[in-house]
């Protein structure tokens, strides 16, 4: 066995975010994350796993391991990151998520959502409004993503906007999240002195890139033998080895 | 004032805490995100937000709140129930916007500096 450093950025949106930009498509997304030394990446765009597929078609095409997840937003309006194994998964907890998402996009106002094939062209827009909060539960998302055995963070939570620490105040206790991200603006470290309400939960930082240009600007390294889900569950526990880098 | 009177005059709904419904209002606040509610919400405060989650009953008994008033019709979850009722925290429901209520609240003196 034979372990050595990833750097991960679990947290990277598409052009089907209606708040990211344009170029964000998945050969270009590749390219950046490559270009940036990363050895894993996840997709999370808001409420929605449509172009994970995608990218994970490029990514496997150029050796860069992706998964796909989603950046939901709950009723209590906290942003939590859920990240999967395989396709399918997310592809189910999106079922759940549109399920309980109501309204449509306005490109002119929030954005337009493109749904992109892997030669960078434009599939379809997506017409819901996937800026929006769900009716879901911070508590009901975290179960969900579990009994897909899914990954649950709660993201940017040094943030004034859609931090699960800004909107509740502190973390509930029974929550069982896997862990927290900070934003790029805040080293984890900081960040666990500064919020004390993190507390023993694994401090990680991705870029949240909405431009190809915030790829980079995060990333957490991880010990792990390969650039797998399995390999991510065990180093957040730390477990056999396989950990958390400072 | 008490709660009970707060809750009979606006004809609230009580959802939880019926047992501390003799609590002295001393003031209001309004506010949906739990941080600023925790750093800023007076003493003896009834607490109007949509906010449903049980992270508000903490707040509660953290700013010794009279009670906590959800707005705009929106239900409180179970766990937020349960912890109300351990902990004595009125729980009460108001159909129309925390703008109304707290106006409405205001210029019945909850709040407002005393008079002269």
């Amino acid at each position: 066995m034979l372990l050595r450093e990833f750097k991960a950025d679990l947290h990277v949106h598409t052009c089907l975010s209606p708040c990211a930009d344009w170029e964000m498509s998945p050969r270009k997304i590749i390219r950046a994350c490559r270009a940036a030394g990363l050895g894993l990446i996840a997709v999370c765009d808001h409420n929605s796993a449509e172009n994970a597929g995608a990218v994970m078609s490029v990514g496997r095409r150029h050796g860069l391991a992706v998964l796909p997840g989603m950046e939901i937003c709950s009723r209590e309006e906290v942003h939590v990151l859920a990240v999967f194994g395989e396709l399918e998964q997310a592809l189910t907890m999106q079922e759940m998520v549109y399920a309980h998402l109501p309204g449509e996009n306005r490109p002119e106002v929030f954005g337009h959502q493109i749904v992109a094939t892997e030669a960078d062209d434009v599939l379809a827009q997506n017409p819901r409004l996937l800026i929006g909060a769900t009716a879901l539960s911070l508590a009901d998302i975290v179960r969900a993503t579990h009994a897909l055995k899914g990954l649950s963070l709660a993201a940017h939570v040094d943030r004034p906007t859609n931090g699960l620490i800004q909107q509740l105040g502190f973390i509930p206790q029974d929550l069982n999240l896997d862990g927290v991200e900070v934003s790029h603006r805040i080293s984890p470290a900081a960040a666990q002195s500064a919020l004390p309400a993190i507390g023993n939960l694994p401090c990680l930082t991705f870029s949240d890139a909405h431009v190809l240009s915030d790829i980079g600007r995060a990333h957490t390294g991880f010990l792990l033998e390969a650039a797998t889900f399995e390999e991510l569950c065990l180093a957040l526990k730390t477990t056999r080895g396989r950990r958390v880098l400072a | 004032m008490n709660v009970k009177q707060i809750m009979e005059r606006f004809e609230l709904e009580a959802a939880a805490g019926k047992n501390g419904l003799a609590r002295e209002v001393k003031g209001g606040y309004c506010g949906d995100l739990l941080s600023d509610v925790m750093a800023n919400a007076p003493v003896g405060c009834v607490w109007l937000t949509v906010q449903g989650h049980q992270n508000i009953v903490a707040v509660a008994v953290l700013r010794e709140m009279a009670a906590v008033i959800l707005t705009g019709d929106r239900p409180p979850d179970p766990d937020t129930l349960k912890k109300a009722e351990q902990e004595n925290i009125p729980i009460l429901r108001w159909p129309r916007s925390a703008y109304e209520l707290a106006g409405r609240m205001y210029a019945l003196g909850v709040g407002a500096p005393p008079p002269g």
